[in-house]
């Protein structure tokens, strides 16, 4: 038996969507057009989405249209700036079996089918957000019309661990050809889940005609009516078969680089649009069902659905951190240093809070030199239509650079970013205190140093709390918060506050030596050039984590970090932390090497040049790769383990969203925790696993 | 300095189907379907660059919440027009719109602009007649008007009080002989009724294609049997006036140098027109002197006047208008495609209703010559504007 709609069990949880249906009489059709609009009953930030319910909902309104009499046309479109959202993503936990999962697969196969195999003209009329399967809602209709408006549209199937399979792998590869299909369902969602836009559709030839927001409807269902009547003609290019050998080899050699297909859904998804050259309609949908029931049972899966919700909830409330009631109007930022990463803090300040922003320097020259770096940003900015000449002329008045700190008298809050050693911070500290307000807070970026003791010598610690940003600081979405055992409430609401309206996922963490993401990027590291140390080829060691889908090998993190940074870096949780952060002193030499280590050809691969690699020495003891894979694993494990004992965080759920945000770590490990759990790695080092999901 | 005036011409008109208050546009904001007229004027006219429109004057009557914030301004923002096009909002009641044309066209014939657009909104389901009104404690204590006459149907029964020829009788067989012309001209007047969109929470999207109010089956018979909600035992009906209506307007005007060197039609060409004050208790007899006073300046007299547009407020008024100039109730020349009783009157968008539809019976009446738009107005006022028909090929 094939599912239907009608033989789904119901989701308790589901905010059903309705399917409404309205007939009308547009002129020149000489009929009737039926319009079924799409409608959860919520406003724009609730989008509607399809359960059980919600697919029953559109299947009876077919049924209803169908019987009506006279429909020349039926248009689906949805409640204002949402057509549709795709499946509710919460009802996918609550697949209890494979066959469920095959059930909703077919469910919708069945549904969407009616609107493919329709004898009357069908339309989408994508008046907003359409995602997963309410994209394939829209493919199913024999034509298409986008709001240039519309955001938010696309297939990120992928990028949760699922693939297309309501359709979409097998109508977009033959609607708009197999090189863009494949951009579309595999690149765009290993690509940080890149959307498409309103306008990109046209383009692309998934839409056939596009209108303005301003009176999209009106105008989609006049260019529907025109089609109908065969006034208009909707011509589409034909797809060239001949190219898909070559581009599915082009794809899946590119999934391989990037992820090392530790993606089980983006190999999937690749097999399927392979698939979509030759297969029929209805051989295509029973693929795209067998893919579907079988991803949403496996572990990927539910690491994926797992780091979804963790971003969407965790990333915007942050555990532990005090009532936002407490933190105080941050009106004008002081920032010491006007060196790059002060500035780009200069700028990401003046960009976000829109306040006056004041760098300082040792002398006026360098001050006035960190000022040009930032304006020449603020310049580029404009340039590529980042911002608007407004915005960039606000931007360049907020911000001010000077060599006299009495400039951070009336400031609310003030950050160093100066060279990361605790005495230059200490000196910075003890020579601002005097000159700010008693109420501004002080912020420090450090990577690793310990606030309390940067905090030591000030009249007033309670107001220091870290803000940790990650290089390049406008880019990466992590600041780890910490705060020291003195830190006041109030400092603390601010700091998270302040990371809000910066757009930055805030995670707290204690006052320990490299906080959350460098200690464990610190201790992946220490094990790989252990491993190296110990008598391991480097090709082998840096290969060890493919099949996790890391987003940089080790040695192309290590290029990215700077050789130096990481010896620094290395040092320092050798001396906190000992032994278990080997001082490597293959990384040393590599270090404190005065030619180029890496090879600039290999464009940030972390490939040694000769030269380099004749600085490496090799113990006796070489580790196969997946030993290697073993080692680092079990150290990671540890060191979670160390950090939850330790009270860096209260629970595992802040290293996996700090891991996702800070270091890029797929959704499919669900971060960290999860993956080390389900590969048995947790219970081998520690006893039992993680559970950060229960 | 040029110090001679322009001749001001009507380019084209808009409007959206007229709704039941309550009804169909219930849920549509007041600003989208000017917004949607605009649009549909400059597809219409594509012959005309955007940022050669020089003023935006919009009418609404309460000028609050979607019909605030400067609707001609923002309408225009939301149009899509260039940010470089300005805008006003304006308002007279029900001659919104009217004054909108009339003001625009003065400046025109200035030559303080060469392209503008006029129009005006009314939603009647969200935005009542006397919504937030505040009237000054005076109109009471001094006497200074009727404070019924702010009732509009009480002000059509004291026009029946005033007028004794004018029967309930009479009132009835003009509501149904308007609502015969309009069903008969339904097809001609859709050339200029774009489609809106609406939307209901409970019943989603449909698009508007047609006006909602019509009752083209109207017979004596049924009118007579209406109760009088006005009066007990009066001569005023649902049937006899015009229902409360949502909808919008808009239309484009220029002067004729620069409609001909952008290749815009000329649809009218402005005469003339006036404003002129009545009693607030019979408001409905403002289109009197208004004409008078029209005609007079534009050295006319009736005789010339070969279509008359005279908003349907209510059939009393109408026949106030027609008994005052010896003109029959059944006159060809009145109204010929309907009015407001049939298609409903969105109070300030009316005007320019009016203009639209004589625009289009100029074009098939070469034989006329002029022709006029006359509305009443609440509080005591009428509006009249006279046009010349371009198409005019000398009398029959």
């Amino acid at each position: 038996m094939y599912a239907t709609p009608l033989d789904l069990p119901d989701f308790a949880e589901e905010v059903v969507t309705e399917a409404r249906v309205r007939y009308l009489e547009p002129r020149g059709l000489g009929g009737k057009a039926a319009i079924i609009t799409l409608d959860n009953g919520y406003d724009h930030t609730k989008p509607s989405s399809f359960g059980p319910g919600g697919l029953k909902n559109l299947w009876h309104a077919l049924d209803e249209v169908e019987a009506a009499e006279d429909v020349k046309l039926i248009a689906v479109t949805g409640k204002p700036f949402i057509f549709l959202a795709g499946a509710d993503i919460k009802l996918m936990p609550s697949l209890e079996s494979r066959e469920q999962g095959l059930m909703l697969a077919q469910a919708g196969h069945s549904l969407y089918k009616r609107l493919k195999d329709s004898a009357v003209p069908t339309f989408a009329f994508i008046n907003g957000v359409a995602l997963g399967g309410g994209f394939e809602l829209a493919l199913h209709c024999h034509y298409r019309t986008v709001s240039t408006t519309a955001n938010g549209l696309g297939l990120p199937e992928v990028s949760i661990g699922l693939i297309p399979g309501w359709g979409g792998s097998q109508i977009l590869p033959n609607l708009i050809g197999i090189e863009k299909a494949a951009q579309v369902i595999v690149g765009n969602p290993l690509n940080q889940n890149k959307m498409l836009r309103g306008t990109d559709l046209v383009p692309l030839g998934i839409a056939d005609a596009q209108f303005e927001g301003a009176d999209f409807l009106e105008e989609s269902l006049e260019w529907a009516v025109k089609v109908v009547s065969g006034e208009t003609t909707v011509e589409r290019p034909e797809v060239d078969r001949s190219v898909w050998p070559a581009v599915m080899a082009g794809a899946r050699q590119l999934v391989d680089e990037k992820v090392h297909n530790a993606s089980a859904a983006a190999v999937r998804a690749l097999d399927l649009l392979e698939l979509a050259q030759t297969a029929t309609f209805e051989e295509g949908s029973l693929a795209e069902d067998e893919a579907l029931a079988d991803l949403e049972a496996a572990p990927q899966f539910q690491s994926s659905i797992y780091a979804f919700n963790l971003v969407r909830a965790l990333g915007k409330r942050p555990e532990g951190a005090p009532s936002p009631g407490l933190a105080k109007e941050i009106g004008k930022v002081g920032v010491v240093g006007a060196g790059l990463m002060a500035g780009q803090i200069a700028l990401m300040f003046a960009r976000r809070l829109e306040v006056p922003v004041v760098m300082t320097d040792l002398d006026e020259e360098r001050a006035q030199k960190g000022l040009a770096y930032v304006r020449s940003e603020i310049d580029k900015l404009e340039a590529k239509g980042r911002t608007s000449k407004l915005k960039a002329a606000k931007l360049r008045s907020l911000v001010s650079a000077s060599a006299d700190k009495s400039v951070y008298a009336d400031c609310d809050l003030v950050i160093e970013a100066v060279f990361e050693e605790l005495g230059v911070k200490q000196a910075v500290f003890a020579e601002i205190e005097p000159i700010i307000a008693p109420e501004c807070l002080l912020v420090t970026n450090t990577s690793g140093l310990s606030v309390t003791a940067m905090g030591a010598k000030l009249a007033r610690p309670e107001r220091l709390v870290g803000m940790h940003f990650f290089n390049p600081v406008a880019v990466m979405p992590l600041v780890e918060v910490i705060a020291t055992d003195k830190t006041d409430d109030e400092t603390l609401a601010t700091a998270y506050a302040v990371a809000k309206k910066l757009k930055k996922t805030a995670v707290g963490s204690a006052d320990r030596p490299a906080f959350i993401v460098n200690r464990l990027l610190g201790r992946m590291l220490a094990e790989v050039t252990g491993a190296v140390d110990a008598g391991t080829p480097i090709e082998v060691a840096d290969v060890a984590l493919d099949e996790l889908g890391l987003p940089m090998r080790p040695f192309a993190l290590l290029e990215l970090v700077g050789l130096r940074v990481a010896w620094h870096l290395c040092q320092h949780l050798n001396e906190d932390l000992g032994p278990r952060f080997p001082a490597s002193q293959n990384l040393r030499r590599m270090a404190e090497a005065d030619f180029p280590v890496f090879d600039a050809a290999a464009k940030g691969k972390g490939r040694l040049t000769d030269a380099a690699k004749g600085l490496i020495e090799l113990g006796g003891e070489a580790s196969s790769a997946e030993e290697v894979k073993e080692r680092v694993l079990k150290g990671l494990a540890e060191e979670v383990r160390f950090m939850l004992d330790e009270g860096v965080v209260p629970s595992p759920k802040q290293v996996d969203l700090a891991m996702i945000m800070g270091a890029g770590f797929p959704f499919w490990l669900g971060g960290l925790t999860p993956y080390l759990d389900r590969e048995g790695i947790s219970t081998a080092v520690s006893g039992s696993p993680f559970a950060a999901n229960a | 300095m040029n110090d001679t005036i322009r001749d001001v011409v009507f380019v084209d008109g808009v409007r959206t189907p007229f709704g039941k208050a309550g009804k169909l546009f219930e849920e549509t904001r007041a600003d989208d379907m000017i917004i949607r007229c605009i649009r549909s004027l400059l597809r219409r006219n594509p012959g005309l660059p955007p940022e050669r429109v020089d003023e935006v004057a919009l009418a609404a009557t309460t000028q609050i919440g979607d019909q605030g914030l400067t609707l001609g301004r923002t309408a225009a923002l939301l149009a899509g027009l260039p940010k470089s096009v300005p805008g006003y909002s304006i308002d007279r009641m029900c001659a919104g719109a009217m004054t909108a044309v009339t003001s625009v066209s003065s400046a025109i014939a200035a030559r303080q602009y060469d392209i503008a657009i006029a129009g005006g909104v009314e939603s009647m389901s969200n935005h009542p007649m006397g919504e937030g009104v505040d009237p000054n404690p005076r109109i009471i204590a001094e006497k200074l008007v009727d404070p019924e006459a702010l009732n509009m149907g009480n002000t059509a029964e004291n026009l029946h009080d005033l007028y004794p020829h004018i029967t309930k009788e009479r009132a009835d067989a003009y509501a149904v002989g308007t609502q015969q012309r309009y069903a008969a001209a339904v097809e001609r007047l859709s050339a200029d009724v774009t489609t809106m969109a609406a939307r209901s929470v409970d019943e989603g999207w449909t698009v508007a294609t047609a006006d909602e109010l019509p009752r083209p089956g109207t017979t004596l018979e049924g009118l007579a049997s209406l109760r009088t909600p006005f009066r007990p035992h009066g001569r005023v009906t649902a049937g006899t006036s015009a229902p409360l209506t949502d909808g919008a307007t808009a239309c484009l005007l220029a002067d004729a140098e620069t409609a001909a060197e952008l290749g815009l039609p000329v649809a009218m060409k402005m005469v003339g027109y006036a404003f002129a004050g009545v009693d607030p208790e019979t408001m409905g007899s403002g289109p009197i002197p208004a004409t008078e006073k029209a005609l007079a300046r534009a050295g006319l007299s009736i005789e010339d006047i070969g279509l008359f547009e005279i908003n349907e407020a209510f059939a009393v008024q109408v026949l106030a208008f027609l008994d005052h100039f010896k003109i029959a109730d059944d006159d060809p020349r009145v109204n010929p495609w309907g009015g407001a009783i049939a298609m409903g009157h969105p109070l300030a968008s009316s005007g320019v209703r009016l203009m639209t539809q004589l625009a289009r019976e100029f074009a098939v009446h070469p034989e006329v010559r002029y022709g006029i738009t006359t509305m009443c107005v609440g509080l005591g006022q009428g509006g009249t504007v006279i046009w010349e028909n371009p198409n005019f090929k000398g009398a029959k």
